[in-house]
């Protein structure tokens, strides 16, 4: 196996149970990923959709010998997400924690610390490593830098980097796909399945800026952070995390297989990626300690 | 009910404890609290002399030490909570893990309350928080309705306290990321939100744009009153739509939901607003005063929206969460 696995993170956006089959189909035939994270994070209200593909989609990425970690509801709120997030919790295979709400049912089994909970530095990770926690992936807005130094200074834990993929801003009580539709959450009809990458939202001037998911807003661009294995080992970093969106997934594995593996430079990296179907432009301004949406190298 | 309120300053502390406060909350001049605005917060001296000041007049101080730590620097916020707790305040308002860890730890006789950047608003999560920490009371997110915070009360035995008036967070609070993502600087990390070093109003023939960090946040025709261009509060485009999509250029206003609160099981009301001055903080701590001891005799806070009329952004209010109609 290779040095530097790549994580699969869970889809953030409302697909019918038909697209994540084959979603998932691919992933586990074609894609060079070795961790697949699997469950829905952003709204509740759209579990009962989902929830009956999971397990025919996590036999098949197991059958294709993908390890398979449940991810868990960033803000549980109704007493049935809260159960479902207890229930995950007490699963024997991995899961990711993306609210604290978790950790009580999941102390001292392994876990995966999403990125909508906040490790910011040293001490807060190792708590939580004591805790259980195996692999963490720091919120989107520390940078490389800052990452290198938590991981440098817990080798105990694997450190994950958001690699790819539109980055998950902010979370809210109030669902955004609703209100742009002059409808409230709790009778929301679901509109967020039109929008299967978030729906753009532009300023009044036409920049791109921001999209909406439902509860969940997320950057119009798309974070592309293009590390050699050199200043990955440097810091001690064994995992990026590419999140799925509707282009080509198992297209996006490669190149950055290709990347980890020192077989491709970073700047070829991105201009592979900037090919792809993409929601919008590539960014890496988070990872270099600078605003999010700037690109600090170009394709 | 213990009425919380603002003091970006020792005169604003002062002019909190005189008006009515049950409690103050501060912090320091730096990036240790989640209001690090030039020209605010507590020196160390000045913080034990607020403490002083506070006590010999009855009222608690409440020390906010509620940004993240930074990565290969963790002492300067224990150092902040040592401090804290050495001026003799009467609780330390966090988020941190490790701040959090390290006050439980070293210095058992203050009080912990968690701040609203940790986002807790389950029973499991609040739960652990008192597990770990022995967290004493929780900063509800500002995204909560009325009927949510009766039950969680009823799940959970820590105080609870709920924002009042001032500034509304429509994202939960601790979990967003805008901010850095325009300008770098974020709540989380430097106790900032859309910072005004990044702000611009240009003039244009049609009137003033507001940006932040280039981005266009709002456009007012000429005459119209000019609104700060917080991320969260300006107008975009989409689906064909120009709308404030997130939420209106509006301000918390619940001071007629007091008794509900009360009802609700809510031990203290947070009042907003540490960058505010002493005239602001007098007038509307001195209306809370009111409506408070009001409801504690059983009457009803109806009349606080004429006492503090004319105090809040743009002069648009909301109920904003705790009505459940918000989402």
């Amino acid at each position: 196996m290779s040095e530097i696995a790549l994580t699969l993170g869970p889809v953030f956006f409302h697909w019918p149970p038909d697209r994540l089959l084959d979603f998932y189909r691919r992933i586990a035939d074609e894609a060079p990923i070795e961790r697949v994270h699997v469950g829905e994070v952003v709204c509740g209200k759209r579990m009962p959709f989902s929830d009956p593909a999971w397990p025919a989609i996590i036999e098949r990425l197991e059958r294709g010998g993908k390890q398979v970690v449940l991810s868990t509801l960033a803000a549980p709120a109704t007493v049935r997400e809260r159960r479902s997030v207890e229930d995950l919790c007490g699963e024997d295979r991995l899961v990711e924690i993306n609210d604290v709400s978790g950790l009580p049912s999941r102390s001292g089994k392994p876990f995966v610390t999403g990125p909508f909970l906040n490790v910011y530095n040293e001490a807060s990770a190792k708590f939580l490593i004591q805790l259980g926690a195996q692999t963490i992936c720091p919120p989107v807005e520390l940078s490389f830098a800052a990452i290198g130094v938590m991981s440098l200074k817990c080798p105990e834990a694997e450190f994950e980097i958001f690699a790819f993929g539109r980055l998950p801003l902010a979370l809210s009580g109030r669902c955004y796909h609703a209100r742009i539709h002059g409808l409230h959450k709790d009778s929301c009809q679901f509109t967020c399945e039109k929008d299967p990458d978030g729906l753009s939202v532009d300023t009044l001037d036409d920049q791109q800026f921001l999209a909406i998911n439902g509860v969940q807003t997320l950057s119009n661009q798309v974070q592309a952070f293009c590390p050699t294995p050199a200043a990955l080992a440097a810091k001690g970093i064994r995992r990026l995390r590419l999140s799925p969106q509707t282009c080509d997934m198992v297209e996006v594995a490669r190149i950055y297989r290709r990347l980890a593996d020192g077989k491709e430079e970073p700047k070829d990296a991105r201009f592979a990626l900037s090919c792809l179907d993409l929601p919008g432009i590539l960014v890496d301004g988070y990872a270099h300690a600078r605003p999010g949406w700037q690109a600090t190298a170009t394709a | 009910m213990e009425l919380v309120c603002p003091a970006g300053t020792p005169a604003t502390l002062r002019a909190a404890v005189q008006a009515g406060a049950d409690a103050v909350y501060c912090g320091f001049r730096d990036e240790t609290n989640a209001r690090n605005f030039p020209g605010l917060n507590f020196s160390r001296n000045e913080l034990a002399e607020g403490v002083r000041f506070a006590h010999d007049h009855g009222s608690k101080v409440l020390v906010a030490i509620n940004t993240f730590a930074r990565v290969d620097d963790v002492d300067t916020w224990k150092k902040a909570a040592d401090m804290a707790a050495e001026s003799g305040a009467d609780a330390i308002i966090a988020a941190d893990f490790a701040v959090l860890d390290h006050v439980a730890r070293n210095h058992k006789q203050i009080r912990l309350h968690l701040s609203v950047q940790a986002a807790a608003a389950t029973p499991e999560a609040i739960g652990f928080y008192a597990a770990q920490f022995g967290i004493r009371r929780v900063v509800l997110p500002r995204v909560l309705s009325l009927q949510e915070i009766a039950a969680l009360n009823r799940a959970i035995d820590v105080e609870t306290e709920a924002f009042v008036f001032g500034g509304l967070c429509v994202m939960i609070e601790g979990r967003c990321y805008l901010s850095s993502y325009a300008t770098g600087k974020s709540p989380n990390l430097n106790g900032v939100c859309s910072p005004p070093e990044m702000v611009s109003y240009d003039e244009e023939p049609s009137g003033t744009t507001a940006r932040l960090s280039g981005f266009t946040i709002d456009r007012y025709e000429r005459g119209q009153p000019v609104g700060y261009p917080t991320l969260c509060k300006g107008k975009f485009k989409a689906d064909g739509k120009t709308s404030h999509l997130f939420e209106d250029p509006v301000s918390l206003n619940a001071g007629g939901m007091i008794s509900g609160l009360k009802a609700a099981g809510v031990t203290a009301l947070k009042i907003e607003g540490r960058q505010r001055g002493k005239g602001y903080v007098s007038e509307v701590v001195r209306a809370f005063r009111k409506a408070v001891d009001a409801v504690e005799k059983g009457g009803d806070a109806v009349d606080i929206d004429r006492l503090l009329a004319g105090q809040s952004e743009g002069a648009r209010q909301t109920a904003g969460a705790y009505e459940k109609k918000w989402r």
